[in-house]
């Protein structure tokens, strides 16, 4: 195998080392990921009497299929279903949101416009959990608890997003708004046919992000969830635990937490290189 | 920087940024407000009324042992979760860039735990250090280690470290790996030239051209295990054992929601949101004057 | 097609005025060049008779019709880009048509109106590519095509090939000259290469600084120019300007200009003005000599490359046909009583 520049030249041994170190390392980072699928195909029996099994064993359907209809608190396939809600919904409403008026601040002079840039950096640095009291607050008197919206907005409610639209937008040509003007696009008209098309990759990659970022939140649906049934899985399998002594339902747990990694692992491997592309533009 | 193009209108625009405007200002503004102004005030006990305290909320917190105490758990968490994370993952990455073939391979399964909710991480590292069924529990009892995190405050803070460190290994190794690939081979085949071997080129080359990765990554892990890490706290220790593990965002929440102790929560909350400016203010600032570019 | 007519016209950003009133009548069909150095605020110009910038005082007509206050679209114009400005995501196909699609225009038509124009821009076999997957000659011809398929009264052409190489520059040069004779379209073209202003002009209009400093045939502005920026500006090598109080009679702050291919080499007792080689650059076709005056003045000569090409250090005059000079006053307006 071949060798890149970073360390020049290191041949025979030292690949196999370099080989070994990197599956170490995988094995690591795996290992937890690997047991809690070995704990969703086995029985309860097998783990409260340790040492647990470290293969898999045959009762994959079995807990999967007991997970997804019945749960512990509510059906996972209903937490699974609001998860991706709340993670579509994030996406989708902070893009669609945060486009709009990116387009808006770049190509348009209005008044206010300056105020509202300025408001942008400022939201840039606080984190949803700096503000969670008063913004529960908020939520609950718009009966917004135990509700989809409840969910969502809160969290789409910064302006990161619209300062990466920005940013792309500002590399866009001037001569590409002039030419579509001479050629008789009014505005919205270039938003939709120009600038839309051209901010697909940018797009794709603040999707992955968001999703990511919606799917994984906490905090915030442990708040403003209380029924059950409006649970978000990341956010379920914490009320799977039995409080006092009870032993916890292992199988149906673990099954849970892998249901609940899998839908983000499927989208951040999927679209790897707008996730990475992503990634870098969004910490830049 | 503007642009030179603009195109006419007045309502369109403000049409363009009215659904941004009013959302961030209902649940971004205001109850960022609220919550400076929260801080200034103490319920009663039967929260009919709030008593205006100026400072007082931040003088008791400040003076509050317990306060203090989240205040250097946090600092130690911090600290431990950005080394051994950042550590973890630029040993990968050096690994990692050796290769030519591969290392697409190796990326593609290292970026995993970048989609595993903290939670969720939460809950894997619980299981496997369970002091009843954990395996990892198990093993170590067999060495004769009695691993017990749910009474033992260092074993506690150990697990939650490893656990948060964990899900940010991806995130860190796909920068540090970006950086590595964009340092030129020329200035390493110069060094290799000039004799250097392989751990005096790391440590005299690539490690000072990967500084303003490094930099970087310092910050936004601080802030990574400022914030996100509340998941993996509450599933795997909700703070303790006697708060040993209670940090400050922990805080925030036990006192707002469990203690519904709103003022003190608010105060927090103001004091977080000035050391979040601070270290974004770091980032912009001091340390890019101070990094190679 | 139209005629243009500039009244007048100003343009200020905030306070500071950067262009200062310019008048011209442009005939139907008539190719004008805007030529001037970068700042002179020639594409400003341009951009307002676009409608891309708003006027600030004057007026631009178009066909008779004053469209201050019209949007670009309804100007009856089109625009070839320095960057050429195609929709990036766009087909070569889509970029001709976008305009004619927004305008409405039946589909049957639109493809028509793009393949012909296709075909006389040999862009037959691209029309599916993406700009990307083009030469830069190709997107060049593609934002002509785009202009084209409108069938404009008005041609506007804003750095169109300063951003191709020389040699392939030469080549696009001829091809707009040839398609806007056979198009017959009135075309304003800004350019800050004087060699493209001459060969392409019918009339140019030479920019200082916010002022026309001259509006003429290339021919008589090269030969008859208004001022030193002029004279400087046109030309290649520029024109030599010399103290004309070291020469002959005159004022303190006269100039004396003469091209370099006005003067002649001669011994140094015959010549007007004699001088030293300082060097020599020997061209193939021509030679260029710069000689050095006893008083510091610095005098190019543009001699046939036949000719024996003199050392360095070798002392020599300078003479030329008093036909040939021009005397320009301390503001550096021409004087007119000379001629």
């Amino acid at each position: 195998m071949a060798d890149r520049g970073g360390m020049v030249q290191s041949r025979g041994l030292g690949i196999w080392l370099t080989h070994l170190g990197l599956i170490v390392g995988i094995l690591f980072i795996f290992f937890p990921i690997w047991l809690a699928f070995v704990a969703s195909t086995v029985s309860q029996q097998d783990i409260v009497r340790p040492p647990m099994p470290l293969l898999p064993g045959d009762k994959l359907v079995e807990n999967y299929g007991r997970a997804l209809s019945a749960g512990i608190n509510a059906p996972v396939a209903r937490m699974l279903f609001n998860s991706a809600v709340m993670a579509v919904g994030i996406a989708v409403g902070k893009i669609a949101i945060s486009i709009i008026s990116a387009f808006a601040i770049v190509y348009f002079r209005f008044p206010g416009r300056q105020i509202f840039f300025w408001l942008i950096f400022l939201t840039l640095m606080l984190p949803v959990e700096v503000r969670i009291v008063p913004t529960y607050e908020v939520a609950a008197s718009f009966g917004m608890l135990n509700s989809y919206s409840g969910l969502i907005f809160p969290l789409i409610a910064s302006a990161t997003a619209t300062f990466l639209f920005r940013q792309f937008f500002m590399t866009v040509p001037d001569e590409l708004a002039e030419a579509a003007r001479v050629d008789g696009a009014r505005p919205m008209r270039f938003f939709f046919d120009i600038l839309l098309p051209m901010s697909r990759t940018n797009i794709a990659a603040l999707f992955v992000i968001l999703f990511i970022y919606g799917w994984n939140q906490y905090l915030w649906p442990l708040l403003i969830t209380t029924d059950p049934s409006m649970n978000t899985i990341v956010m379920g399998i914490k009320q799977m635990f039995p409080s006092g002594d009870d032993t916890a339902d292992w199988p149906v747990i673990m099954a849970t937490s892998i249901l609940a990694m899998l839908p983000p692992v499927a989208v951040v491997v999927g679209m790897q290189t707008f996730f990475i592309r992503g990634l870098v533009d969004s910490e830049k | 920087m503007e642009k030179r193009v603009t195109f006419k209108g007045l309502w369109l625009p403000i049409l363009l940024v009215l659904p941004q405007i009013v959302i961030t200002a209902v649940f971004f503004f205001y109850p960022a407000g609220k919550a400076v102004w929260q801080s200034l005030f103490i319920p009663d006990p039967f929260g009919l009324s709030m008593q205006y305290v100026g400072l007082g909320n931040f003088e008791f917190l400040l003076s509050d042992p317990y306060y203090r105490a989240s205040f250097v758990t946090t600092a130690v968490f911090s600290t431990l979760v950005t080394a051994v994370s950042m550590g973890v993952a630029l040993y990968l990455a050096v690994l990692a860039d050796r290769l030519i073939k591969g290392s697409g391979t190796y990326r593609t399964l290292l970026i995993w735990p970048y989609a595993v909710a903290p939670a969720v991480a939460g809950v894997l590292w619980l299981f496997m250090f369970n002091t009843r069924v954990g395996v990892v529990t198990w093993y170590l009892g067999q060495l004769g280690y009695d691993w017990n995190h749910v009474l033992n405050p260092r074993e506690a803070m150990g697990l939650v470290v490893v656990a948060s460190a964990w899900g940010r290994i991806s995130y860190n190794f796909l920068f540090f790996l970006a950086g590595l690939q964009a340092i030129p081979r020329s200035v390493i085949e110069a060094a290799a030239i000039d004799g250097a071997r392989f751990w005096t080129r790391f440590r005299t080359i690539v490690f000072p051209l990967l500084s303003p990765t490094t930099f970087f990554l310092l910050v936004v892990n601080i802030v990574y295990a400022f914030f996100e890490t509340f998941g993996v706290i509450h599933t795997i220790t909700s703070g303790g054992p006697q708060q040993a593990t209670t940090i400050l965002v922990y805080k925030v929440y036990s006192d707002g929601f469990i203690g519904q102790d709103l003022g003190s929560s608010a105060a927090q909350s103001v004091i977080l949101l000035v050391l979040v400016s601070i270290l974004t203010v770091i980032q912009f600032r001091y340390l890019e004057r101070r990094v190679h570019y | 097609m139209a005629t243009v007519t500039l009244e007048n016209l100003k343009k200020s950003f905030g306070k500071t005025e950067i262009i200062h009133g310019v008048d011209i009548d442009i005939a139907d069909g008539e190719f004008i060049v805007i030529v001037g150095p970068s700042g002179c605020g020639k594409s400003t110009l341009l951009r307002m008779v676009a409608g891309l910038e708003t006027v600030s005082a004057g007026e631009v007509l178009i066909g008779g019709r004053p469209v201050n206050g019209v949007e670009p679209m309804d100007r009856d114009i089109a625009m070839v880009f320095q960057n050429y400005a195609l929709y990036p995501h766009m087909s070569v196909f889509d970029n001709m048509a976008y305009g004619l699609k927004i305008g409405r225009v039946p589909k049957a038509e639109i493809r028509t109106r793009v393949e012909a124009a296709a075909e006389i821009l040999q862009l037959g076999p691209y029309l599916q590519r993406k700009p990307r997957e083009l030469s830069g000659g190709q997107r060049q011809r593609v934002a002509m095509g785009r202009a084209i398929v409108r069938k404009p009264a008005v041609f506007l052409f804003d750095e169109p090939l300063s951003n191709l190489d020389a040699k392939l520059r030469v080549q696009m040069r001829l091809e707009i000259k040839a398609l806007q004779r056979k198009l017959g379209v009135t075309s304003l073209y800004v350019t800050h290469d004087q060699v493209e202003a001459m060969t392409l002009a019918d009339r140019m209009i030479v920019m200082n600084e916010g002022t026309a400093d001259q509006i003429g045939a290339p021919l008589e502005v090269y030969g008859n120019p208004a001022t030193t920026f002029v004279a400087g500006f046109i030309g290649s090598p520029p024109m030599n300007f010399l103290d004309a109080a070291a020469l002959e009679n005159a004022p303190a702050g006269v100039s004396l200009g003469v091209r370099p291919e006005s003067v002649r080499l001669v011994g140094t007792s015959e010549g007007r003005l004699e001088g030293t080689v300082a060097y020599a650059e020997p061209l193939g076709a021509e030679t260029l000599i710069h000689l050095r005056t006893a008083d510091g003045q610095a005098l190019t000569i543009r001699q046939d490359g036949v000719l024996p090409v003199p050392a360095e250090g070798d002392r020599l005059g300078a003479v030329w046909d008093p036909s040939q000079e021009f005397r320009f006053g301390p503001d550096g307006r021409r004087l007119r009583q000379d001629r």
